[in-house]
């Protein structure tokens, strides 16, 4: 029942959704956006654009307007906040209805949410900082497939982080020289080897080759070890057809896990495959290629931290997160904040590392954080006391570049692994004292000590390790 | 060039039982008291429930090992786990004995490393 005539024109979006007033509900889906609105509109003004244009608004009124309760499905802005020395950017909080989004898709939350509006006229740039899902919303979503107990269970692994490899070079090997180079990584001590991101079925090395030469590599080395391994076999595929075939050979092959793009291939085929392997007790590894494009420029695309909320909504039981050692701090605190959002039930709100709302994940499992890239066993104290036990860290030159090969380098991985992790629950400070905890262990393995001498001591920044501690 | 960077050879094999790891810890050298004294530390500062498993070499890869009795629940004191360890691997001198930390919070096991290897 409405008493509203109707009025052609364009109106002010702050009119109907702009309401400083609003207290959002525990069912909303909220977002936080970063706006630099364009000369000549105001703060107010733009973030109810954002909101009009993110639900359900249009630039001008429409008769059908009036047919529908806009006071129940519209969104709302409720809060600007200046950002902090930025002068033209603000923060712009808006509330949705849970009733504007299908139940268990993300696909349709990141439509709405980072569509239409970011190539809307009345703002110069625009990013979406942060989404707090109700946990209404949480529990429509089926989340990791497995997620980290069930995976340390099926894995054998407990007590420690689990370690990686990327297989390089990544384009090029045929495809039994690809499974020797895995091999061998897996029986010097590895848990896991890993397809490049761009390794899919080229010509130089078909799908089903690879699985082939791959399954022998993992099976003997598990063998010989006594050791569960895996590799994370790529399935990300052009067709979802084709992305299935090659998920079920890998079962086929016994293999205990697979990989896929959740970015590149999109978010209904990965919720897809999330699904194929929740039924199929086949682990799922994710890589992140396209992230860096939307979630590099400070001031448009869509955060990290959002995209890694979407994932474990969509599925993965685990998920690259950067390594966080050698970068500044900001990046370090930011990166910290996302992987909390990957394994923790409840994440609260925490400006200092970027964390605008309370994340509550319910029952839904956590997934691990993959530390990858540029790492080697002299970052293995740091990356011991940043990430703890429930993360996969992978060497990949670190491990392949080791000057007796690839069995060598993942020993010295391997040892230097389990003696920071005996440091660590000794109590010492093993990011302080890891050249004497590296060093002590170099005595009974000459892999490690031949890894020591061929990568160079990194500098541990006290600075930021005592600045952490204080905040934990 | 160092010494050490001459190539060596990284020996495993099928055949050869000397091959074969057992999870955390495992490629450090065998634990003495003193060092499995602190790690038992750190399983009981995290409130974990120790408990003691033993199985035949060839059967390391299962996942269930024989318990040796029950999981210690509530147990503080470092020497009764250290003499349950000690007790479980003289009643069964040719199995490995592992040492766990149930972590009922996670549903996981915080701790798990073999503690007694054949042989060693």
């Amino acid at each position: 029942m409405s008493g509203k005539n109707y009025t052609a024109g364009v109106k002010e979006y702050r009119a109907t959704y702009w309401d400083p007033n609003y207290t959002p509900r525990d069912t909303d889906l909220l977002a936080c956006f970063k706006v630099v609105p364009q000369a000549g509109v105001d703060a107010e003004e733009a973030a109810a654009a954002v909101a009009a244009e993110s639900s359900t608004g249009t630039w001008t009124t429409v008769w059908t307007d009036l047919l529908t309760d806009l006071e129940h499905y519209k969104g709302r802005a409720y809060r600007i906040e200046k950002v902090p020395g930025q002068a033209d950017a603000w923060f712009a909080f808006v509330a949705y209805p849970l009733d504007l989004f299908e139940e268990g898709s993300v696909v349709n939350v990141i439509t709405s949410l980072a569509g239409n509006v970011f190539g809307f006229k009345a703002v110069r740039s625009l990013r979406l900082e942060d989404v707090r899902f109700p946990i209404a919303y949480v529990t429509t979503c089926g989340g990791p497939p497995h997620g980290i107990q069930v995976e340390r269970d099926i894995m054998n692994k407990y007590g420690r982080a689990m370690l990686g490899c990327t297989i390089k070079p990544k384009l090029g090997l045929s495809a039994k020289n690809y499974g020797r180079a895995v091999y061998e990584c897996l029986r010097g001590g590895l848990d896991f080897t890993k397809d490049d991101e761009n390794v899919n079925s080229q010509p130089f090395m078909r799908w089903r080759q690879r699985f082939d030469f791959v399954a022998e590599a993992v099976h003997k080395a598990a063998a010989e070890t006594g050791e569960r391994k895996g590799h994370y076999l790529n399935v990300t595929a052009p067709t979802v057809e084709e992305m299935y075939k090659r998920a079920e050979y890998a079962k086929e092959l016994r293999m205990p896990i697979i990989m896929h793009d959740f970015l590149t291939a999109g978010f209904t085929a990965h919720t897809s495959l999330a699904n194929w392997c929740r039924a199929n007790g086949v682990l799922l590894h994710v890589h992140r290629a396209l992230h860096a494009v939307l979630d590099r420029n400070p001031n448009h695309g869509i955060h990290f931290r959002v995209l890694t909320k979407m994932l474990r909504l969509s599925g993965g039981d685990h998920l690259h997160s950067g390594t966080v050692v050698g970068k500044l701090e900001g990046d370090r605190e930011a990166t910290l904040g996302w992987i909390d959002m990957m394994r923790e039930r409840f994440v609260p709100e925490n400006r200092a590392r970027g964390i605008f709302f309370d994340q509550d994940w319910g029952h839904m499992p956590g997934l691990f954080p993959v530390a990858s890239g540029g790492i080697h066993v002299w970052h293995m104290p740091a990356l011991v006391a940043i990430f703890g036990d429930d993360a996969v860290f992978q060497f990949g030159g670190g491990t392949l570049g080791h000057p007796w090969g690839n069995a060598a380098g993942a020993a010295a991985n391997r040892v230097a692994l389990e003696a920071c992790t005996e440091a660590r629950n000794q109590g010492r400070d093993v990011e302080r004292e890891g050249k004497d905890i590296l060093t002590a262990a170099a005595k009974h393995s000459p892999e490690l000590k031949a890894a020591m001498e061929t990568w160079k001591e990194i500098r541990f920044e006290f600075d930021t390790v005592d600045k952490l501690a204080a905040q934990s | 060039m160092s010494k050490t960077l001459k190539i060596a050879d990284y020996r495993s094999s099928l055949d050869d039982p000397a091959s074969r790891k057992y999870g955390t810890f495992s490629y450090l050298p065998e634990m003495d008291a003193a060092r499995l004294r602190k790690q038992i530390e750190h399983m009981i500062a995290k409130g974990w429930i120790p408990a003691v498993e033993h199985v035949e070499a060839a059967r390391a890869g299962d996942d269930y090992w024989y318990m040796w009795k029950l999981p210690m629940f509530g147990e503080k004191a470092i020497d009764r786990i250290l003499a349950a360890v000690a007790e479980c691997h003289e009643a069964w001198p040719g199995h490995l004995v592992r040492l766990i930390g149930y972590d009922n919070i996670k549903q996981s096991q915080g701790f798990s490393a073999v503690v007694h290897r054949p042989g060693g």
